[in-house]
């Protein structure tokens, strides 16, 4: 009695894994990619199921490399519709796209800045990206021509302008776009200011990154996990730390934490639009062409992201924390999604 | 052998007053340790209660949400549009019909929750015969506005540190001495699905989800899991590959459960073309990752079955198939449930295999089936968890608690059955 209700049950479960099929279509959008993005896309997402007749799309947080490959492997109902991205797309992936008979619109959606802060009740800082080479890179030029490992211990050993605090700085791990993007906006600007390392730059590319995207091991940098909500919360704990994480969680936590003043900008909406601030980098997101008319929803979707409601100056999505393109670009780029655009690389 | 015994025996042996001493030493070397289980245990149930603490004190705020009361005139126009987004603006701006600067009505319109006009677009859809009507309904507040009403933004911070600005406040307070603002229990967090507004963000669609996938975990592990230890145990005879097997049984219940979601992406999504982010897959995935805890703990049952009654069973004239299906599973059972419901509430709370069969991910609608897209109550967490709003670090505690509130309760059930049906021979 009790083994044939087993089997039955294991029955109705093989049928079930059976039933499903290998091909199935869809009427659901299916985003993935970038963290960073994804409380905009979300927040579209959302707006979008409410406000038309189609079902709420599906926005997967994988990372802006994890969604280009999901994006990239291929044209069908199993592979993504759209994917977000912290970065603009790399010739290799673009080309692995192609390759899959992928025609791929790219629309960007806005600025992103990455801020250096401290608790409220900690010193002021105002950094300069060489200061911030100087504090955190692994190896610094020593002055003659050679490296050696970062000896400096404190702030004030990086200038004697700044606070005599210990180097302490909580930020993202390898894993994450807004170390890449820290990385290469902040780390190379402040390598490049050392004359040496302009020359090498100039004469081996590859060399420069090493040296520049290259963050010291041994203590003073202090990878925090990717959740920024964390690293504030251990900037509170402590007042003599610095933490890098995005510009909305400050936004959101002003009462709690500052921002550092790089190259004379502090980190303002205004700012980081204006393109004074150093630290900021673009939002994209990325369409498969293949797919409209066979997911329904897809052209509607992106007009809807790129209308003025979205992520105009008085839009929802700033009030998200997305810093808008200036005008003019956003016109351009509204009608560039509107048409579908092919990218060309 | 003997003769040692005795050599220790003598040697150990001294006058009354050493023997005494030596007693004294022993008892209290078995106080101490006593002392140190104490400790032990007590520092586990202090961790555990900090923790549970500091969870509940930081989620209770998300069970309450603040609502402010609106005068709504729907005009039979607007209702057939259905723009009742455009006619929630409008009674908000004549709460204060003195703002008159765009900027400004946006921010006055930013009180209440962007979603406020769908709530009264419910209320009307429910009694048409408040189109033409003016009447009064209660709405959520923003997210900020509900921080701030709790108590949770100081509201003597310099104005450029909060995120509620001066003049809101003021808004909110005169708000407060119309009585227009009142602060009730959140039951919509238990109603409805995710949302990127955290005033409107529930947890419902989270635990369908949670429910579905623990469906298809239990529907292929369960009964996989049983069958495959009742032929271990009763009828496969011990050789080497038995012993393969059973090593790799072990060995799998120890493998990273992200693992499995590597293997779930690679079998189900890329081989066998199943749908992303569903229920069906994240319940398959997890069902392998349950199935070892269910063999091992139903081959335990089975063991803990005296060989008495399968012989008295084989005695009578029981076949062989009668004496497993007749007596020695029922007799097991309790065993058995115990080991699934442990399993099932470790499926529960896993979230690493998951991220790969794309079932961390934003979704709105609360899932219809196991072919829906969904995510799971761990994951709702770490979805939260991430987000910037304020009110979402509130929001991760509640879901945690509510999580915790779902373990302990399988957990208490698994306790029970054992209680209730374990037998003694």
């Amino acid at each position: 009695m009790k083994l044939k209700t087993l089997a039955l049950a294991a029955s109705v479960a093989v049928a079930s894994i059976s039933m499903v099929g290998v091909a199935h279509a869809r009427d659901q959008i299916q985003i993935v990619g970038s963290s960073t993005v994804f409380p905009f896309s979300t927040k579209v997402a959302e707006e979008f199921g409410h406000s038309t007749s189609f079902k709420t799309p599906v926005v997967e947080s994988t990372g802006s490399g994890g969604g280009m490959k999901l994006f990239c492997s291929g044209v069908g109902m199993e592979h993504p519709d759209i994917t977000n991205a912290s970065r603009r797309i790399k010739s290799k992936e673009f080309k692995k796209c192609t390759e899959n008979g992928i025609t791929i619109t790219e629309v960007k959606v806005g600025y992103d800045g990455i801020v250096l802060g401290n608790a409220k009740s900690g010193a002021e800082f105002f950094l300069t990206t060489k200061d911030i080479f100087l504090a955190l890179a692994k190896e610094i030029p020593d002055g003659k021509g050679g490296l050696i490992a970062n000896p400096n211990k404190t702030w004030a050993d990086v200038n004697k302008d700044l606070p005599t605090t210990k180097i302490e700085v909580l930020g993202p791990p390898p894993t994450s776009g807004t170390r890449d993007a820290f990385v290469e906006l902040a780390m190379e600007k402040g390598a490049k200011k050392f004359p040496e390392l302009k020359a090498l730059r100039k004469a081996d590319k590859k060399a420069f990154k090493a040296i520049a995207h290259s963050i010291r091991e041994d203590g003073a940098f202090i990878e925090a996990g990717e959740n920024d909500n964390l690293i504030v919360q251990k900037l509170v704990a402590n007042p003599d730390a610095l933490g890098i994480f995005g510009f909305s969680f400050l936004d959101q936590n002003a009462d709690k934490i500052k921002g550092a003043i790089v190259e004379g900008n502090m980190p303002s909406f205004e700012r980081i639009a204006n393109g004074d601030y150093p630290i900021s980098r673009s939002l994209f997101f990325y369409v498969k062409k293949e797919h409209v008319g066979k997911v329904p929803g897809i052209e509607e979707f992106v007009a809807a992201f790129t209308n003025e409601d979205a992520w105009g100056t008085d839009g929802y999505l700033v009030d998200k924390g997305l810093i808008p393109l200036p005008d003019a670009e956003r016109a351009s780029m509204a009608e560039q999604a509107k048409t579908l655009a092919p990218l060309a690389m | 052998m003997t003769d040692t015994s005795s050599n220790t025996a003598v040697s150990t042996q001294g006058t009354w007053g050493e023997m005494s001493e030596r007693t004294r030493l022993r008892y209290a070397a078995e106080r101490r340790f006593r002392l140190y289980g104490l400790a032990a245990i007590g520092a586990a149930v202090l961790i555990l209660a900090t923790l549970v603490t500091s969870i509940g004190i930081t989620g209770l705020p998300a069970f309450f949400q603040t609502y402010i009361k609106l005068d709504v005139t729907v005009d039979a126009a607007s209702a057939e549009k259905g723009s009742y987004r455009g006619l929630m603006f409008k009674s908000v701006y004549a709460l204060y019909p003195e703002v008159t600067d765009r900027r400004e009505k946006k921010k006055l319109r930013g009180i209440v929750s962007s979603g406020a006009g769908r709530e009264i677009k419910a209320a009307v859809l429910d009694d048409p015969s408040l189109i033409g009507t003016t009447f009064s309904i209660w709405v959520r507040s923003s997210d900020d506005v509900d921080i701030f009403v709790k108590g949770q933004m100081d509201r003597n911070l310099p104005e450029a540190d909060r995120r509620v600005k001066d003049n809101e406040v003021a808004w909110i307070d005169g708000l407060e001495e119309q009585g227009r603002v009142e602060t009730r229990f959140n039951f919509s967090f238990f109603s409805s699905g995710d949302s990127r507004e955290p005033e409107q963000a529930g947890i419902w669609g989270a635990v369908v989800g949670s429910f579905f996938t623990l469906c298809v975990t239990l529907a292929v592990s369960f009964p996989l899991g049983v069958l495959a230890a009742v032929y271990l145990e009763e009828f496969a005879p011990q050789n080497r590959w038995t012993d393969l097997i059973e090593v790799n049984i072990n060995n799998l219940a120890a493998v990273p459960s992200i693992v499995f979601g590597l293997l779930g992406l690679a079998m189900f999504l890329n081989f066998f073309g199943m749908p992303r982010s569903a229920p069906l897959v994240g319940g398959m995935v997890l069902a392998l990752m349950t199935l070892p805890t269910i063999i091992i703990a139903t081959r335990a049952a089975l063991k803990a079955v005296p060989p008495s009654i399968r012989e008295a069973a084989l005695g009578v004239g029981a076949s062989e198939l009668q004496v497993v299906t007749h007596h020695v599973v029922p007799l097991a059972m309790p065993g058995i449930l115990t080991g699934t419901i442990i399993g099932m509430a470790q499926a529960l709370g896993e979230s690493a295999p998951l991220l790969m069969i794309g079932m961390v991910a934003f979704i709105v609608d609360v899932p219809q089936g196991i072919f829906d897209p969904s995510t799971v109550l761990p994951v709702q967490i770490y979805i939260w968890a991430d987000s910037p709003e304020r009110a979402f670090v509130a929001k991760t505690s509640a879901a945690i608690l509510v999580l915790l509130t779902f373990l302990v309760f399988m957990n208490a059930v698994a306790v029970m059955l054992r209680k209730r049906f374990e037998r003694r021979w």
